[in-house]
């Protein structure tokens, strides 16, 4: 394809922005135009030229959304679908996987197994929840990443501190207590990659830690593509509204259960051990949305 | 033959110069070697540094 000009919105250049600028680089043809979204303004409403940065964006055949920030990338992707600018993922799945009371809801109303979990308002009603659904169970934030504030409640008196804690030293968010039953995995959990449709490559992550997050030291080693997990994770992607995603599964005693869906991949420590070119796979997918705009 | 160009800034923190690679794009991340702040690259030419933003709260995938 020529004469593409595919825009990268981040607000550092980490090691996936890095290899996502290489793979870019590698395509002839097209132009990569970086915003910094620090220095980005655009006009909502009222008069006035679109400052430089809307310009730039608005110039875009398609924008990958790479902002460290969650609610950055939403209102960036609210932006872009406003001025008619595709982008890797829609406003819609980036709000749906941004919000784990969200990602269950939409995983469990599409009949996706993940595992049991409920949400509550007060310290009260949260400590119900959690006697309902047994211990150990987890509470986690219902936006956060890398392992973050993901605490295991083992008993009573664990459970009653880390919910007070949430409730007095938080911030509105944290009076949303997202509850979810333990699942007890083999020392690990899957991440597999899934772009438009397919599951293109699929890790396990190891740690002696109950958290296996690689942002938190976990090792990452690659997973055959089986049949089952294939379908599990194209469901798990649909159900989200579908793009460039990256599923989390826990593997059950009955079962493999999603545990959520991520947005904005990260993904440098996965193309090592799979051998998948995914920042490669990712720009295809960008410029195949081009492409099926131009066929239009 | 030219002159290479300036390839290290002052660290914000602690004022070592810390060098940067030649292939260093703007907004990446490198530690200083001395006082090991996270340091962000505002600009790779001229080299400019300023201390990396700590994590925040919906910062992630
Ligand atoms: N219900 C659970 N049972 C067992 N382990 C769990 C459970 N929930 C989370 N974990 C462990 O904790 C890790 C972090 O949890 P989770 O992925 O939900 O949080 P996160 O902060 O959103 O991480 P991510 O960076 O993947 O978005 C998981 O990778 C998994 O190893």
């Amino acid at each position: 394809m020529t004469g593409v000009r595919v825009g990268l919105v981040c607000s550092r250049v980490r090691v996936e922005e890095k290899l996502l600028l290489a793979a870019l680089a590698d395509r002839p043809g097209v132009e990569v135009v970086r915003v910094d979204d620090d220095q980005l303004q655009a006009v909502l409403a009222g008069p006035g030229d679109g400052p430089a940065g809307e310009d730039a964006l608005r110039a875009c055949d398609v924008v990958l959304l790479r902002s460290l920030s969650h609610s950055r990338q939403v209102a960036l992707a609210h932006l872009l679908q406003a001025w008619g600018v595709p982008s890797l993922n829609r406003a819609a799945v980036l709000e749906t996987c941004g919000d784990k009371v969200r990602t269950t809801l939409a995983l469990a109303l599409a009949g996706v197994p993940t595992p049991p979990a409920r949400v509550a308002f007060t310290v009260e009603s949260a400590l119900e929840a959690v006697e309902a659904l047994g211990y150990p169970c987890v509470v986690k934030p219902t936006t956060g990443s890398w392992g973050r504030l993901v605490s295991r409640l083992t008993d009573r008196d664990g459970a009653e501190a880390v919910l007070e804690h949430k409730a007095v030293l938080g911030g509105p968010q944290d009076r949303i207590f997202y509850l979810q039953a333990h699942v007890d995995k083999p020392g690990r959990d899957l991440r597999a990659f899934v772009i438009a449709d397919r599951t293109v490559a699929v890790i396990a992550r190891r740690s002696a830690h109950w958290v296996t997050n690689t942002a938190r030291g976990a090792v990452a080693e690659a997973v055959a593509v089986t049949p089952e997990l294939d379908a599990l994770c194209r469901r798990a992607a649909a159900a989200v509204g579908g793009g460039a995603l990256a599923v989390d599964l826990l593997e059950g005693p009955d079962g493999l259960l999603v545990n959520e869906v991520n947005a904005t991949m990260e993904f440098r420590n996965s193309v090592g051990p799979t051998g998948v070119d995914i920042p490669g796979l990712l720009v295809a997918q960008a410029l195949a949305l081009v492409e099926a705009r131009r066929c239009v | 033959m030219t002159a290479d160009p300036v390839t290290a800034a002052a660290c914000p923190e602690c004022q070592a110069a810390v060098a940067l690679a030649p292939d260093t794009l703007d907004g990446e991340i490198v530690p200083c070697g001395e006082c090991l702040a996270e340091l962000e690259v505002v600009t790779a030419v001229p080299p400019t540094l300023a201390l990396a933003p700590d994590v925040e709260e919906d910062w992630g995938e």
